[in-house]
């Protein structure tokens, strides 16, 4: 070897017996920015050391400034797959705060957006794991639908992505006619779509041979390690906030919370399928009990809250009452009562919480939001120590790591 | 059906009679406080006890208060008993010259984080956390910006050109 180094190494790594390689932060298996520093040796990872920060926002900071409405936009950007159970979860808590009850008819609207949210995180998750193991078409069948639920918040707030979806105390509008064919399409087609999907993986054996038995972890551990949601029910424990602490009239609905036994990758996938089902049933449940409703009950979409609930805006233009109230409202203009509450609601990734401290302001003293992804990412180290590489790349697929919930 | 606020009010005066204070329920979830060198000792009876069983830590952080001095900063523990599904919020202050609160990641795994994140932002320094360091922010940042000294954003400010995002000139 000549004396002359063309490359500079560190200290000691001629020696080093392993390798440390970065996964992340911007890389294709971590879909969002955030980093593994794995000591390998070989293909085997010996520890794995996570990064997160990325995309830190400064979320909960950004909160202490703004009134009740500019705080529903910052909710969308912390699980973008679903971004209406955040939006909604916000506004079940803003109206717990202000002591707000919700008709019937806005409760079951709310619980079909939500669960549509629920299925298409879901879908993504489980599609994207398809896609690390290394089949593509699973997850083309299902993007497809997941572009119909778009159309339908479309149809309904007029955005897709971030979606900014309701109001304290219900919707902004009625769904519209539209929004219900588009439903009645998407409750029709899904359920063929999810059983091609199923066959494809459920019984394939290149599937459950990548899966089967990686990155397990018991009850116990993940209850310690704060797990919830559908990677909690993997490992055996049926905690689900729609049943424990029902909000929004989840105590009308009949579903079954699917547990699995292992918590490994495989039954994370089975959990996560069959709550997508079981969210197509609160869905149709849902759809037949608002078509109950009859004459005016059938128009209700928001509860009459005209201190929070924006005015229409026909009659913000036309009456002097609604402009003050409209005014009053975009600008953050009402003092809320003081108190301190913490509401939760069953996030596609687990128990999503806000902690909402008012000291009687404007704007809330203190916010801060229980992320699931932040909570239980921390178990990622011993769930992949002594496991291979391209395992461990499929075991951060099926935690549905969303980096905007890791950084807030 | 099990457990309520009641009952657990009781056990815990019971075990650590004058020194848990401030009892309260606000929107229904049992509130109270401990002297700050009593959190672990609190914690592991609410986790150990056969009746309470408050195993899952669903949340950690916390709260600024700068006008009361010697307790300006407040830990809140939420935890939960899954088996009868209550939830207590449980509380601790210290003082932001001091601000040493023991860590509870003995007993919980998920407060590692947790406790890092409220670091990174409060400055609580979780006396015996296996590795207190930024988790969010920058590791070189030298101060925690969740405090309210820090505001948000100070509208009338001169010293950032903000010319090209529509927010006034540099000339001043």
């Amino acid at each position: 070897m000549s004396d002359v180094q063309n490359i500079l190494l560190p200290e000691g790594s001629i020696e080093k017996q392993t390798i440390t390689l970065n996964v992340g932060p911007t890389h294709p298996a971590t879909h969002g920015v955030f980093q593994n520093i794995m000591e390998m040796d070989g293909e085997r990872v010996m520890s794995s050391e996570s990064t997160v920060g990325y995309i830190h926002r400064a979320f909960e900071k950004l909160a202490e400034r703004r009134p009740l409405y500019q705080i529903t936009p910052i909710t969308d950007r912390l699980n973008y797959c679903s971004s209406p159970i955040n939006n909604i979860g916000w506004h079940l808590t803003c109206e717990k705060l202000l002591g707000i009850q919700t008709p019937k008819r806005v409760d079951y609207l709310r619980v079909i957006i939500m669960e549509l949210a629920r299925i298409s995180d879901h879908l993504i998750c489980n599609s994207i794991l398809g896609v690390d193991t290394g089949a593509f078409s699973g997850f083309v069948y299902l993007m497809e639908f997941r572009e119909l639920i778009y159309e339908i918040y479309e149809e309904i707030c007029g955005s897709r992505l971030t979606t900014n979806i309701g109001r304290i105390g219900g919707f902004e509008r009625n769904f519209t006619p539209v929004a219900w064919e588009k439903l009645e399409k998407f409750l029709k087609e899904y359920p063929k779509a999810l059983k091609e999907f199923e066959n494809l993986f459920t019984r394939n054996r290149i599937f459950i041979d990548r899966t089967v038995g990686c990155g397990p972890i018991s009850a116990e551990r993940a209850l310690n390690y704060g797990f919830t949601g559908p990677n909690l029910r993997a490992a055996g424990v049926d905690y689900d906030v729609r049943v424990h602490t029902p909000y929004s009239s989840y105590e009308d609905f009949n579903f079954v919370v699917p547990v699995g036994t292992t918590g490994d990758t495989y039954d994370r996938y089975l959990v996560r399928n069959v709550e997508m089902w079981e969210s197509l049933s609160i869905i149709e449940q849902a759809y037949q009990k608002i078509q109950d409703f009859k004459g005016v009950d059938a128009e209700v979409y928001h509860a009459h809250v005209p201190e929070y609930y924006l005015p229409e805006k026909k009659e913000v233009y036309t009456s002097m009452e609604a402009l003050i109230w409209h005014f009053k409202i975009i600008m953050g203009e009402i003092e809320m009562p003081k108190g301190e509450v913490y509401n939760s609601v069953e996030g596609a990734n687990g128990e999503l919480g806000y902690y909402f401290i008012s000291d009687g302001g404007r704007t809330p003293y203190r916010l801060h939001f229980r992320r699931p992804c932040f909570i239980y990412y921390q178990a990622f180290e011993e769930l992949v120590k002594g496991s291979m590489l391209s395992d461990a790349i499929v075991v951060m697929s099926s935690l549905n790591l969303i980096a905007g919930e890791l950084d807030a | 059906m099990g457990l309520t606020n009641e009952q657990i009010q009781n056990k815990l005066t019971e075990k650590f009679g004058e020194q848990v204070t401030a009892f309260a329920e606000p929107y229904g979830m049992l509130t109270f406080e401990a002297p700050k060198d009593l959190n672990l000792k609190v914690l592991q009876f609410l986790f150990d006890d056969e009746t309470l069983q408050f195993r899952f830590l669903t949340d950690l952080q916390a709260v600024h208060y700068p006008n009361d001095k010697g307790r300006e900063l407040a830990v809140v523990y939420h935890l939960h008993n899954l088996v009868d599904n209550v939830r207590i919020r449980f509380k601790v202050f210290t003082d932001i010259n001091t601000p040493d609160v023991f860590t509870a990641t003995q007993l919980y795994s998920s407060a590692n984080w947790m406790e890092r994140e409220t670091y990174d932002f409060f400055g609580v320094n979780f006396v015996g956390h296996p590795n207190l360091k930024r988790i969010l922010n920058v590791d070189e940042m030298d101060y925690f910006p969740m405090r309210k000294e820090f505001p948000l954003e100070d509208q009338t400010r001169i010293d950032k050109d903000d010319e090209m995002f529509g927010r006034g000139g540099s000339s001043n």
